[in-house]
């Protein structure tokens, strides 16, 4: 375990600058040091590094990214790409569109490290297309940087060469899937490739290509000042280094928190102010809604890969939602699946079909017209998306459900109580009345 | 490719369709981009658009339309002067959001009926018609409950500053973002979403600078820089 601070400014540092998004603000806090260092090195030194410090993907599947590089074929028979997911849209997450707001040329740096490390020379930054200003600040400092020099041909005299292209979404969670992302980009309908191939092999345009999340990437230019060992003083031995936990609900002082991978919801409670106005807490996500909510007993769990996947969840994106007492869990599940049954994409019948009969059992349950055969039902065809789906799209759609019953399940059953005088007359769930 | 000029598509659009195609290795990937341009000329995604589309990328109408009815923020009815798009997913719902939503619909409805989703209080493309919908997680959870107009953000809102919002926009003004650049209308809007920013270096460096660091932010790092509290220093060899 770490003996860092609580909170750890590396990536958020900087956001306290007034301006901190032009260029010559991000200059004169260290932007672009890292660079310099890293072009100077062969690339694969650089993946080495970024294995070494343990760096795992920010976007809530935390696979190793000096592994995932080390994917890339090392000849350039075919061109290579680097696609940033930008898509940030998982429900309760909001880390990655303050970055790019407040520090986008640190993404443009890492994208720089990144992409020499991997052997491109072209880098999309795929931006969900619903955060305008954040797509604008974006737009503003690639315009800057390669007035300065560090895109464009031979940056900064190494002879390597990268140009940057910002692409904006148009509105569909599933583009956040990473194959999905891919077809948006070739201009196709989001829907998710079958893997393998896995992108490194045919991506892209069928090319080599690695698509990583903005944290991910803004975290690469600090690792190479700092090296691997100081990344590791930070968080837990197989999840090392700062994280941001975006706190969000009834909290006092919700907010961006930046602190070591491993860091427990009690104590993040204890940096956000407690609970909003006393009120008990009930139930929370560790990483958005596709991650199983925890109650109150989980106050203590470490919030690292191990840690929340030991627990029965995962990490997901750190996306700390906080639900106290006044939210009822069946009517938040229901929610949340009406979310899923609109995103899902279609493309497969478990997902597309069993969000779809969910989300009609869970209103009916709210509205008081359910039955404690719901409750199975509800389980049931849980049970026939998660696995088989085609993507994770799917099994992130089974997760507040699963994990509201298995730890509210009285909730669920109270509602069906009130029903119970009426149920000889309960109408199937589809049926017009 | 044939260089029809339409009624409806100037020579501008025209151009603008063929620069955005010169970004990409491989002409398809401008589609998303040049669905978000025909929006900015007509407020929606109209047959003349997937038309449009289809002719500079060399694809049928049915491929186009395919994507563009795929996608949440390609509108297929003419949507009003602004957009706004209430968050209703559980965090900001559970915080307000439904209510405020709600509260937005009866405002915003005419003859006692609500007005529903995606639908649109005055008339289509005229000043101070605003189009309502209610829109999925927009990535400002720290600052529930969030609205945007025109993809712009207006944080930790609540039922009067929403109706006041509306009003004002009605009115014809434009309140400034919470978190944006000063606010002009949907397609303008769309226009930057392809790639088109104020060529005028002032304006565009104003609309930059447009506010973003808010309160919740920055909140983690003030913490710190209050209590003293530090990242592990980088050693003198690598630093």
């Amino acid at each position: 375990m770490s003996t860092a601070d609580p909170v750890t400014p590396v990536l958020t540092k900087r956001w306290l600058s007034p301006n901190s998004w032009r260029l010559s603000v991000y200059e004169q806090l260290e932007g672009y040091t890292a660079v310099k260092k890293a072009l100077s090195k062969p690339p694969e030194q650089i993946v080495a590094l970024v294995k070494d410090a343990g760096l795992r993907g920010r976007g809530g599947a935390g696979f190793p990214a000096g592994v995932k590089w080390s994917f890339m074929p090392q000849n350039e028979e075919k061109r290579h790409y680097l696609v940033i997911n930008a898509d940030e849209g998982e429900p309760g997450t909001c880390k990655d569109i303050p970055l790019m707001m407040a520090d986008p040329h640190s993404l443009i740096e890492g994208c720089v490290i990144a992409a020499y490390a991997m052997r491109s020379h072209h880098c999309f930054i795929y931006v969900r297309g619903e955060v305008l200003h954040c797509i604008r600040r974006l737009h503003a400092a690639v315009r800057e940087a390669y007035d300065a020099g560090y895109l464009g041909k031979d940056i900064l005299g190494s002879g390597f060469d990268l140009d940057i292209t910002v692409h904006a979404g148009a509105g569909a969670y599933i583009c956040g899937e990473e194959t999905a992302l891919l077809d948006s980009l070739e201009g196709r309908r989001g829907q998710p490739r079958l893997k393998p191939p896995f992108p490194a092999a045919a991506g892209l345009y069928a090319a080599p290509t690695t698509v990583n999340n903005v944290e991910t990437i803004a975290t690469v230019p600090f690792i190479v000042n700092g090296g691997s060992d100081w990344f590791r003083e930070m968080g837990t031995e197989k999840s090392p280094g700062p994280k941001i936990f975006s706190i969000s609900g009834h909290v006092e002082r919700p907010g961006q928190y930046e602190a070591p991978l491993g860091t427990t919801l009690r104590e993040l409670l204890e940096l956000a102010g407690g609970m909003k106005d006393g009120v008990p807490l009930k139930f929370w996500t560790p990483g958005g809604s596709s991650t199983p909510m925890f109650t109150a007993e989980h106050l203590d769990v470490p919030l690292d890969f191990e840690g929340a996947a030991e627990a029965g969840s995962m990490l997901g994106t750190t996306a700390v939602m906080v639900f106290n007492e006044t939210v009822s869990v069946p009517w938040a599940v229901m929610k949340w699946t009406q979310f899923y049954e609109h995103e899902s994409c279609g493309k497969c019948t478990p997902c597309r079909e069993g969000t779809y009969w969910l989300a009609q059992v869970l209103e009916r349950m709210v509205e008081g017209k359910g039955t404690e055969e719901d409750i199975d039902t509800l389980l049931d065809v849980c049970d026939n998306i998660l696995g088989r789906s085609f993507c994770a799209l799917g099994d992130g759609a089974v997760s507040p459900i699963t994990s509201g019953i298995q730890y509210f399940r009285d909730e669920f059953l109270a509602l069906c109580e009130t029903n119970k005088s009426k149920q000889s007359e309960s109408a199937l769930v589809g049926a017009q009345a | 490719m044939t260089e029809v000029q339409d009624s409806v598509f100037d020579a501008d659009i025209h151009a603008k369709a063929k620069e955005i195609i010169s970004r990409y290795p491989q002409s398809r990937s401008a589609l998303l981009p040049m669905l978000h341009l025909v929006q900015s000329v007509q407020g929606h995604v109209s047959q003349e658009g997937i038309a449009f589309c289809g002719k500079h990328l060399d694809l049928t109408d049915a491929e186009v339309s395919a994507v563009a009815t795929f996608y949440t923020m390609y509108k297929r009815k003419p949507c009003g002067e602004h957009l706004l798009s209430v968050c209703t997913n559980t965090l900001c719902a559970a915080m307000g959001g439904d209510a405020i939503y709600r509260k937005l619909q009866e405002h915003l409805g005419a003859e006692g009926k609500p007005l529903g989703h995606e639908a649109t209080a005055g008339t289509p493309g005229e000043p101070g018609s605003i189009t309502l919908e209610h829109a999925e997680c927009l990535a400002a959870c720290d600052l529930a409950p969030v609205l945007q107009v025109n993809y712009e953000f207006y944080d930790n809102q609540t039922e009067q500053s929403a109706v006041e919002l509306v009003d004002a926009l009605q009115r014809g003004e434009k309140p400034a973002p919470t978190r944006g650049a000063p606010l002009t209308d949907l397609k303008s809007a769309e226009l930057q979403l392809a790639g088109f920013f104020p060529e005028d270096a002032e304006r565009f460096a104003a609309d930059v600078d447009g506010p973003s660091a808010a309160t919740e932010t920055l909140r983690g790092a003030a913490l710190a820089q209050e209590r003293g509290w530090v990242a592990p220093p980088m050693r003198e060899e690598n630093a």
